[in-house]
């Protein structure tokens, strides 16, 4: 568990991140907090001839708010978005999602952009972007480039992120008049990678849903948005009968996979267990 | 000369037995400042890495290695063949668990591997990642042959043999048929089965297995830095398969990170390491990473019980049958072999209750996974599961309460000594006292009580109760008897310096439970001194008395019990002397709190560092015929008893979440009588962990293996230890039933958490489940068993 021999390198500007980008291809790597790069170099999964450590890029750090939405640096920490009052008051999912993050110590050093760069289908970040609609800001050698949450997610640790880009930011539109959030999942142990989790955002009147983005992560290759359960829910109050149409509509959503954790069978019972959990909890207030 | 003085150890004035004491090593463990086996850095110090096998069964038809050996930093590469020529091989056995067999095993593979993880080629370099570097660019031909993985097919005809000179896969197969079994079947009200399986996991250690080794050839001198719980053990078996004489092996056991039996096992990576250091006369570190720890150390726990239970319509337990059937991997691992754990399941099943009619048999196969051996409990979890699941599906079909049948069955507090049907001796176990005592501390009644209400609210909370016998302080009828170069009894050596402290060396060892605290505890109190004075030496083979390290909770009851008569022998030859400097009769002496008073009344007289003095510094003022003697070793070994036995009792509530599976803890207590208690916070400790290691197995460890023998979770991302955000807090009760062995009375404590920890969890969570009409019998007791169990899912 030694990675192999690499090169390193600490940049002082995004430019020349993407200058040794450009001239290293495939062969370098971006360190952000190093916790799912790491231990990937010490498996020898993976062994990058240079690691470029962005570290020393103050500007991709921080949380700020510009009109209608929350603009979140790359290389900002999960924990500093845990604590952050701003992104609890406009984007509650986050903070809701973020304790079921790993551990405090890891959540000291991994980062935002590290979470979406990785991919994890199992993260719970990629799948609270795309609930709630969020934007990626991509840096390459032309400039900087949004892309949708829901069209960055391509694969299984496969998203649109160039060979020579690099992640600048993210941006959320901050929570309108009338919506509520809610987030789940079920791990074998506190802080695991879960085996089924959901993560909702909706409009919210009385027990009446509309609007709901429902996102389940851990259940196929990216974050998959619920949409048969949306168009069900669509201008429904919530009570048991909705609710199982609902659960019914999963099976439409989701076609879940097999792994060492648990069977793909499971998953589809959790995530129906998880729809109602969600839908209980959006109009719970 | 200790039989002069008549003082027992547990009437001692100002004594430290019974106290909780904080351990003396803690504060240097926790700033920071222990030495374990990878800190020690020695100079011209090189690094082995591994090359294992990545296939479960396949034949090395050629390795090529001459890439490797022009890698970068590299200082040799070293295949099996050239191994075998410095190291002999080994066969797992020993002679009193007849029968029994297994073939020679080399340090690194020669000519096949038979699991996934058997080192094949030792590469040394300068660092261990340009030694990982260099595994990369062996190249090894392979032949893959046919794996045997299924212990249930694995002894048919048509399964291909893993050690074809054996002339089968069957390693080992002991029955026994005590009373009259039929008999109790044919006028039993009900016979009840049940088949339980209990799967493979592994002691995950927090300090990985270790070994430095160094050999100087100007004194032909082998000096082995080990992360070990049997200095003794390895330096014999270290001699013996490298040609050299024991006493020029020196093995140094500093601070252990954990061992839980893992490290009681001698390893061929361990071997060829110090063949390695050998070879190349300058120091070989090696250092098992964690993915390598996963399928290199012993695994252990997989067997499948089918399980039958006679009881009569009042409760009566009739009749035990068990078949267990275990797979042990391709070896038997040496030198305590992998019979052991089969051996104490068929010996203790079924052993806290009256019953005369046993049947059991084990059937022990080999198979192409990691090699299993001896883990925190040996068989008592699997015991334990099998029979407390078989007395609560006794209860369940007479629909007695699970309490009621065990005050029924129960061996009587006031039988002992009391022979179980194995024919082994139980000299006084309080299983009545213990079971009464947890009653009481868990409320059973009011958990009754919640148990129905929370039931009419569609809540499923379940009470589980597990008795457990457990083997401790055991003798030389667990292996020396077989042949195995274990030490069965421990000595203490005692010195007292010339500024009144003592330095006390003992054969056991420290491995993070406290054992140096208990040993200190003990040799300040037979001595009379305070803790401050003592210092404890352990795991250093040229210093310390002869023994047999840690392991089957022994370290407390026999460590502190050598370390006892140590103290009073020195106290007496101290006490001696300052008769003849007081002018005064001996006997009217002691010592107390560093000083030499009047045992009468307990009058100062002199500083025991004025003894020292004398001693050391003015010999000529002490008559010239006398020689006074301030350094004694004494040593134990338990001879009335072949094994010390403790029991106790666990109790838990729970609740299981019937739309998830989760299960979540409301209360878990023990009761657990070992003996006299030397230091109640440290057996707690052991219980409390014993327990959450019992619980990781119960609930979330497992080694996953694929049909063609491949360990699919091999790191701490997917094979589940427990944390402390799911495990319940623990109460721990005590009953203490002293065993006359020892003058101590201190039995062991380090396992009887683990050993009950799975059999109370599963039938808490089968008492749950039972409205529904669900069990689980499959262990770990995961989320998807239990949704499976009342068919959720
Ligand atoms: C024990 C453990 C448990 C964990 N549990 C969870 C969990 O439950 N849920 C969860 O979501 N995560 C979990 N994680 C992962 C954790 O959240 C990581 O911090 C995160 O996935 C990666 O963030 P990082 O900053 O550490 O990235 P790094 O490890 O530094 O990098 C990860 C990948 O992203 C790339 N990358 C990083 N930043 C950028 C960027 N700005 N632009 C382009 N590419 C970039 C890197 O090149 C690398 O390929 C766990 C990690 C550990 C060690």
């Amino acid at each position: 568990m030694k990675p192999s021999a690499f090169n390193y390198a600490k940049p002082s500007s995004v430019d020349e991140v993407l200058g040794l980008l450009s001239e290293y291809g495939d062969e370098a790597t971006i360190l952000a907090g190093g916790q799912s790069l790491v231990p990937t170099m010490n498996m020898r999964l993976s062994a990058p001839s240079l690691v470029i450590d962005i570290n020393g890029l103050a500007e991709l750090s921080g949380i700020s708010s510009n009109g209608e939405s929350l603009r979140i640096g790359a290389l900002t920490r999960h924990v500093e978005i845990e604590n952050s009052s701003e992104i609890a008051e406009h984007a509650p999912l986050i903070t809701m999602a973020m304790p079921s993050i790993a551990h405090p110590a890891i959540r000291n050093r991994g980062t935002m952009g590290g979470s979406i760069a990785m991919a994890d289908p199992a993260a719970e970040m990629p799948a609270c972007l795309c609930a709630l609609g969020a934007e990626i800001e991509i840096t390459g050698g032309s400039g900087a480039r949004k892309v949708a949450a829901t069209d960055f997610f391509k694969g299984l640790y496969d998203t649109d992120l160039g060979g020579d880009e690099i992640i600048t930011a993210i941006e959320i539109p901050k929570i309108s008049a009338g919506y509520c959030s809610a987030f789940d999942e079920l791990a074998r142990r506190h802080g695991d990678y879960a085996m089924c989790g959901a993560a909702a955002h909706a409009k919210v009147d009385g027990l009446v849903i509309s609007d709901l983005r429902l996102v389940f992560f851990a259940v196929g290759g990216t974050p998959v948005v619920a949409a048969a359960v949306g168009s069900a829910m669509a201008d429904q109050t919530v009570d048991e009968i909705s609710i199982a149409a609902a659960q019914h509509a999963v099976e439409d959503d989701l076609s879940p996979f097999d792994d060492l954790q648990c069977s793909a069978t499971l998953r589809m019972h959790y995530a129906k267990e998880l729809t109602k959990r969600i839908l209980n909890t959006l109009v719970a207030g | 000369m200790a039989d002069m003085i008549k003082d027992h150890i547990l009437d001692r004035p100002n004594s430290y037995i019974g106290k909780t004491i904080p351990r003396p090593n803690a504060k240097r463990l926790l700033s920071g400042r222990g030495t374990f086996t990878d800190d020690v850095k020695l100079l011209r110090m090189t690094h082995v890495a591994f090359l294992r096998s990545t296939y479960a069964h396949a034949e090395i038809v050629s390795i090529d290695a001459s890439a490797a050996k022009e890698s970068n930093g590299v200082v040799a590469v070293v295949t099996g063949a050239e191994m075998a020529e410095v190291c002999s091989p080994w066969v797992g056995v020993l002679s009193h668990l007849e029968g029994l067999k297994s073939a020679p095993q080399h340090a690194l593979a020669v000519k096949k591997a038979s699991w996934q993880g058997e080192p094949v080629v030792a590469v040394v370099a300068n660092t261990r990642a340009q030694a990982e570097d260099a595994i990369e660019l062996v190249e090894i031909e392979w032949k893959e042959l046919p794996v045997v993985t299924d212990m249930e097919t694995a002894l048919d005809a048509d399964t291909p043999l893993i050690h074809p000179e054996l002339g089968d896969n069957l390693a080992w197969r002991r029955e026994l048929d005590v009373g009259d079994v039929d008999g109790a079947y044919a006028n039993a009200d009900h016979v009840i089965e049940e088949t339980y399986i209990s799967n493979r996991h592994t002691g995950v250690c927090l300090e990985t297995r270790g070994i430095l080794a160094d050999y100087n050839p100007g004194e032909d001198q082998l000096t082995i830095y080990h992360s070990t719980q049997a200095p003794h053990m390895m330096q014999s078996l270290f001699a013996k398969h490298l040609d050299i004489e024991e006493h020029k092996i020196r093995v140094i056991c500093k601070d252990v990170g954990g061992s839980y039996g893992i490290k009681v096992h001698s390893y061929p990576d361990e071997y060829a390491t110090v063949a390695l250091a050998y070879m190349l006369k300058r120091p070989v570190k090696f250092t098992a990473d964690r993915l390598e720890s996963f399928t290199s150390d012993i695994h252990a726990r997989d067997h499948r019980i089918k399980t039958k239970i006679a009881v009569s319509n009042e409760g009566e337990i009739q009749a035990f049958e068990i078949d267990d059937l275990t797979g042990i991997g391709p070896y038997s691992v040496y030198p305590r072999t992998s019979g052991i754990e089969a051996n104490q399941v068929v010996n203790l099943t079924g052993g806290q209750y009256l019953n005369p009619n046993y049947r059991a048999m084990a059937t022990v196969v080999l198979q192409n996974k990691s090699p299993m051996c001896q883990y925190r409990a040996v068989g008592h979890p699997i015991l334990t599961m099998i029979t407390e699941g078989m007395v609560d599906d006794a209860a369940r079909k007479i629909g007695m309460d699970p309490l009621e049948i065990r005050r029924k069955n129960l061996v009587p507090d006031d039988a002992y000594p009391y022979t179980a049907p194995s024919g082994l001796p139980f000299e006084n176990l309080s299983h009545q006292a213990s079971l009464e005592k947890l009653v009481k501390m868990m409320d059973y009644d009011g958990l009754r009580k919640d148990q129905a209400e929370a039931r009419e609210q569609g809540i499923y909370r379940g009470i589980g109760l597990a008795t457990f016998i457990e083997v401790t302080n055991p003798g030389p009828a667990f292996y020396g008897v077989g042949g195995a170069p274990i030490s069965a009894q421990d000595g203490a050596t005692m010195r007292l310096d010339a500024k009144g402290n003592v330095i006390v060396e003992i054969g056991v060892t420290e491995q993070g439970q406290g054992a140096e605290a208990v040993v200190a505890q003990c040799a300040a109190t037979a001595l009379g001194v305070t803790m401050d004075k003592i210092k404890v030496i352990a795991g250093d083979t040229d210093i310390t008395p002869y023994g047999g390290g840690t392991w089957g909770s022994r370290a407390a009851g026999i460590g502190g019990e050598a370390a006892v008569q140590a103290g009073k022998a020195l106290r007496q030859n101290i006490v001696e002397v300052a008769g003849i400097m007081l002018q005064s009769d001996p006997s009217t002496l002691d010592i107390r709190d560093n000083k030499i008073v009047d045992l009468a009344d307990g009058k100062e007289r002199i500083e025991l560092s004025e003894v020292g003095r004398v001693c050391y510094y003015r010999p000529d003022t002490l008559p010239k015929d006398y020689q006074s003697e301030l350094v004694v070793t004494r040593h134990y070994v338990p001879k009335q008893f072949p094994f010390a036995f403790t029991n106790g009792v666990q109790g838990c509530y729970l609740e299981v979440d019937t739309n998830t599976g989760f299960i979540d803890f409301k209360k878990f207590c023990v009761v657990e009588d070992c003996g006299t208690v030397i230091n109640p916070q440290l057996v707690d400790e052991q219980v409390r962990g014993g327990v959450i290691q019992g619980l990781g197995g119960a609930l979330l460890e497992e080694c996953l293996y694929s049909p063609e023998g491949q360990l699919l979770n091999g790191t701490m991302a997917d094979y589940l230890v427990p944390m402390a955000a799911e495990m319940p807090d623990i109460e721990v009760g005590h009953v203490e039933s002293p065993t006359l062995d020892s003058e101590l009375g201190a039995k062991g404590a380090g396992e009887a958490g683990t050993g009950g920890a799975p059999a109370v969890v599963m039938n808490a969570i089968n008492d749950a489940l039972n409205p529904l009409g669900g069990k689980v019998t499959v262990q770990p007791f995961t989320p998807e068993r239990i949704l499976q169990a009342i068919g959720k899912i």
